[in-house]
């Protein structure tokens, strides 16, 4: 009789600290690839699990390992149909059938591709940006909100009267008061029809005027005593309740001029991919509207968006134009949150600055839940213009605009860790106004 | 005989189990194992695990404690990955060489299975772990798992007190150099017990403390002798050479702290734990197939199993013992479970129904009848190479159609060196052998010198056979391991087996980080 153990409800993941040193021990080489992944595919296809090949580095198992392509060696097989000794068989050479001696498996095994966790992937991508934990770990809600009945208030609007609350209100009242019924008027007023009806003599017409004493004494109670009065009066009471808007539209601006060239595009769109991870997290459905622009502005595919290139001159504006013209046709402000981001390296048409302004102020401010403009500069000039609020005639324009919408954030980017701090803003900061609104 | 033949008798009915069901299928499936084939077996420790436990298991070579290293992360990961995409199905069973033997099952076993998996694991693998020799003598059943935990606690301690980055690095390199950390020609010392250690480890915690630096101020008492008449003194003082590299470091690197030293220690000793494993994979698997075969067959023979649980066991077991041509696609080696299960099953054929060239080739099996008495005693003495080596027949040459190929590495063609036939019967024998026997297949390397008052240069010699090198990367890689853990300039030396000369030289200071 042998011993049994079930040791099915042990902890599972036995193994799970071997798997996060190994991901540790590999996590620069892991980061590279993720980065690499994300720079090459779809905005929305950051946020899930990724397929990742073996590093090379640092996770090599070496051994002395006997060379395969030297010396004399004997292989024996099984399975012999025509062969006689002293044939010649050809060596296999890559990919031929028939091998020799089988491939060992330590050589697959330093090279397969594995599948990382959604929560992996982020963890490597975040910390490039330099995220601190808590901002990864707790995103901050935005809301939109939405009246909810919360009991009675005294006071209140006359549309919200609550008929039913002011009436009981009012009929304990006239209880509690001994507000004369219509009743008791017209048993007095019916009696004294009757006394009136028959002439009869002193007794009749004495009790006929105290009849009438009683009926004016009564009639100046009810009088006195309203039926309904202002205590009474209770009004249904509405809360805001914060309810999660479940749509997101992002839009994503970009200067694709000449003067944009690799480094800023792949800067602008990992911004543009940590904001939609953001928004992802918040809203059921996310979309993103590309739109680039020269000297004239169109909606294009992300493919287009990041990877083909425009000549032309630079007039923001045109691109501005484009989104409220969408905002228009397709995302009413009141069933859509809208967030946009725009990414130029500052360059823009003389004169045209202005006008941006004037759409920003009067327009789309209003409509938009955030507007970020990051613009890409040179890390050569970083440490120049980091501290000084000179810059091209659109910094200029829009730090006017910056002052006055909360919602409105700008931030020059040199390197990937200067990311960061535009979502600190956006989810810091700007969370308090935006509840007001 | 009509009262067995009834349904009563049946030891499982449905694929459903349960617990008692398996303990009434293990004791009728030992007492037929003792009574018809006399197996002896450490008592039975049976674990029931889930699919993602044995992946687990898998990773941590198997072990059901194990220290943690990335290593175990990677290849879970690759196992994972294969038992994902549908790849490789998982086993169903995992045995332990340990006392009392640990057995895991699979939760989605039928019973059918559970059956087969106690035959095969419990008694087959139990029985060969008892009373083979090369376990008895190189591995101690009773101390692993208590060594295990000890290898355990005392790792992630270490990690604490240190850091992981240094244990990790000292792990690193031990495990380049486990396939160099046994001894293969004479018995490993035996496993202290846990009190032992703890007083070496006072002792040397006690040196460490009490070290003056004083005494390396003395001026030496005598005129240094020459190298070349110190040599002969010096090798024998440290016992080189030396086979087993990890024991030499261990003992004589001077850099190593005692905590190094003894991690170094627990990478060695679980490199010589799994040393028998690797010899007797023909042997092992086959006895443990030999064995369910046979006992379920007798339990099927006195109607303890039902015709649709057999045909569920044989379906399993024809999957087990697959073994396609060379030119399959499927083929990848020979499969070890068939290799051994057909030899097994030939001993019995040729003690009961020889033929006429039996008689001729193995007169001492030939029509005696006594096969439960010879497997028993092959079980015990052989290793695989050995085993191939005495037993194998020219009708299994023939079943098997085994051919050999000779490769030299800078032609264009192999050449068939020997077929089944008359001729080829002897050599294809051999060739099997050897090319079972580890001791062949893996690089012979060796601490040959060191002059520790020196320059401290550690020489080692990597014996050719039949021109086989090492691999350039590789062998650059691990030398730079065995440089961290020795602390000073490393060299390998590539002889030939044959002519003694040096073909090549390769040292740490040439190769570049």
């Amino acid at each position: 009789m042998p011993i049994f153990i079930d040791r099915r409800l042990n902890p599972k993941d036995k193994s799970l600290g071997n798997r996060q040193r190994f991901l540790k021990r590999a996590r620069e080489e892991l980061k590279r690839s993720i980065r690499d992944q994300i720079r090459a595919g779809r905005i929305a296809d950051a946020d899930a699990e990724h397929t990742v090949p073996m590093p090379e580095r640092g996770t090599g198992e070496p051994s002395f390992n006997n060379a395969r392509n030297s010396g004399r060696r004997q292989h024996i097989l099984p399975g012999n149909k025509h062969f006689s000794p002293g044939d010649l068989i050809p060596k296999p050479g890559q990919g031929g059938g028939g091998g020799a001696s089988s491939p060992g498996n330590t050589a697959s095994e330093d090279d397969f591709r594995f599948v990382l966790s959604r929560e992996e992937v982020l963890d490597l991508f975040f910390e490039d940006l330099e995220l601190p934990d808590m901002v990864k770990l707790n995103l901050k809600e935005i809301l939109a909100f939405k009246p909810r009945r919360a009991g009675f208030a005294a006071t209140g609007s006359p549309t919200n009267i609550n008929v039913g609350r002011t009436m009981r209100n009012s009929h304990g009242r006239r209880i509690a008061l001994r507000r004369p019924k219509q009743a008791e008027l017209d048993a007095v007023l019916r009696e004294i029809a009757t006394l009136e009806l028959v002439p009869s003599g002193a007794a009749a017409s004495q009790r006929i005027a105290a009849l009438r004493e009683d009926l004016d004494r009564l009639e100046r109670r009810r009088r006195r005593i309203a039926y309904v009065d202002p205590v009474d009066i209770r009004f249904n009471r509405f809360d805001p309740q914060p309810v999660p808007n479940a749509n997101a539209v992002m839009f994503c601006l970009m200067d694709v001029s000449g003067s944009m060239g690799e480094r800023e595009k792949d800067l602008a769109k990992r911004f543009f991919v940590l904001l939609h991870l953001f928004l992802k997290r918040r809203y059921d459905r996310i979309e993103i509207v590309f739109i680039r622009h020269t000297h004239l502005a169109q909606e294009v595919d992300e493919d287009t968006f990041f990877y083909n290139t425009q000549s032309g001159g630079t007039v923001v504006s045109t691109a501005l134009e484009e989104m409220h013209r969408i905002i228009e046709e397709r995302y009413p402000a009141r069933e859509w949150n809208i967030y946009a981001a725009q990414a130029s390296d500052g360059d823009n048409f003389a004169g045209d600055s202005e006008r941006c302004k004037a759409l920003l102020n009067g327009k789309l401010m209003r409509l938009c839940q955030y507007f970020a403009y990051v613009e890409i500069i040179d890390e050569r000039e970083a440490h120049i213009f980091r501290t000084t609020e000179n810059g091209t005639s659109l910094w200029r324009a829009y730090s006017e605009i910056d002052v006055r919408w909360p919602n409105f954030q700008m931030s020059r980017i040199a390197t990937p860790a200067d990311i960061y701090p535009v979502f600190r803003q956006l989810f810091g900061r700007q969370l308090a106004p935006l509840k007001r609104a | 005989m009509a009262r067995q033949a009834s349904k009563s008798s049946l030891l499982f009915s449905g694929s459903d189990w349960d617990f008692k069901t398996l303990s009434r299928a293990y004791d009728a499936i030992e007492a037929i194992a003792v009574e018809e084939l006399h197996l002896d077996t450490y008592p039975v420790q049976m674990e029931i695990i889930s699919s993602q436990q044995m992946l687990d298991a898998y990773s941590s070579v198997g072990m059901p404690l194990m220290y943690r290293h990335w290593s175990f992360g990677k290849h879970f990961l690759y196992q994972d990955l294969l038992y994902r995409k549908g790849a490789r199905g998982l086993a169903y069973e995992l045995v332990i060489n340990s006392n009392p033997c640990i057995v895991y099952l699979m939760e989605e076993n039928t019973m059918a299975l559970q059956a087969l998996v106690t035959a095969h694991a419990a008694l087959g693998h139990n029985h060969f772990f008892k009373n083979n020799q090369l376990f008895k003598q190189w591995t101690d059943a009773g101390a692993i798992l208590g060594y295990l935990d000890f290898a355990k606690g005392y790792i992630a301690r270490c990690e604490e007190r240190h850091g992981l980055t240094a244990v990790e690095a000292v792990l690193d390199s031990a495990h380049a150099l486990m396939a160099q950390g046994v001894f293969r020609y004479h018995r490993p010392p035996k496993l202290s017990s846990e009190r032992q250690r703890e007083g070496l480890r006072e002792r040397l915690e006690y040196e460490e403390r009490s070290y003056n630096d004083l005494w390396r101020t003395l001026p030496p008492s005598q005129q240094r002798v020459s190298d070349k008449e110190q040599e002969p003194e010096r090798k024998k003082s440290l016992n080189l050479p030396e086979e087993n590299l990890l024991y030499f470091l261990e003992k004589n690197s001077l850099v190593l702290e005692p905590w190094q030293r003894e991690i170094i220690r627990i990478v060695r000793v679980i490199a010589q734990y799994f040393y028998p494993q690797g010899q007797t994979q023909v042997m092992n698997e086959g006895c443990a197939t030999f064995v369910h075969y046979t006992l379920m067959n007798m339990l099927f023979d006195r109607g303890l199993i039902s015709e649709g649980a057999m045909l569920e066991i044989l379906r399993n077991h024809s999957n087990v013992v697959f073994q396609p041509a060379f030119d399959d696609p499927r083929f990848s080696g020979i499969n070890p479970y068939a290799l051994g299960l057909d030899m097994m099953q030939d001993i019995q054929r040729m003690s009961t129904e020889p033929t006429a060239e039996d008689r001729d080739w193995f007169p001492d099996i030939a029509g005696r009848g006594n096969w439960r008495e010879i497997l028993l005693d092959a079980w015990a003495d052989h290793r695989d190479e050995s085993f191939i080596r005495q037993y194998l027949s020219p009708t299994l040459i023939r079943k098997w159609r085994f051919f050999v190929l000779g490769d030299v590495a800078d032609q264009p063609h192999c050449q068939v060196a020997s077929i089944h036939n008359e001729r080829g019967y002897a050599k294809i024998r051999a060739a099997l052998a050897h090319s079972y026997d580890v001791g062949a297949k893996r690089p012979d390397i060796q601490v040959v010198d060191v002059d520790l008052l020196g320059d401290r240069h550690l020489r080692l010699q990597h014996k050719v056979n039949d021109g086989v090198l090492l691999e350039d990367a590789s062998r650059d890689a691990t030398l730079r391991h065995i440089r961290r853990l020795w602390g000073y300039e490393v060299s390998l030396a590539a002889v030939d087996a044959e002519t003694g000369a040096t073909i090549h030289e390769r040292s740490t200071s040439q190769i570049t980080e």
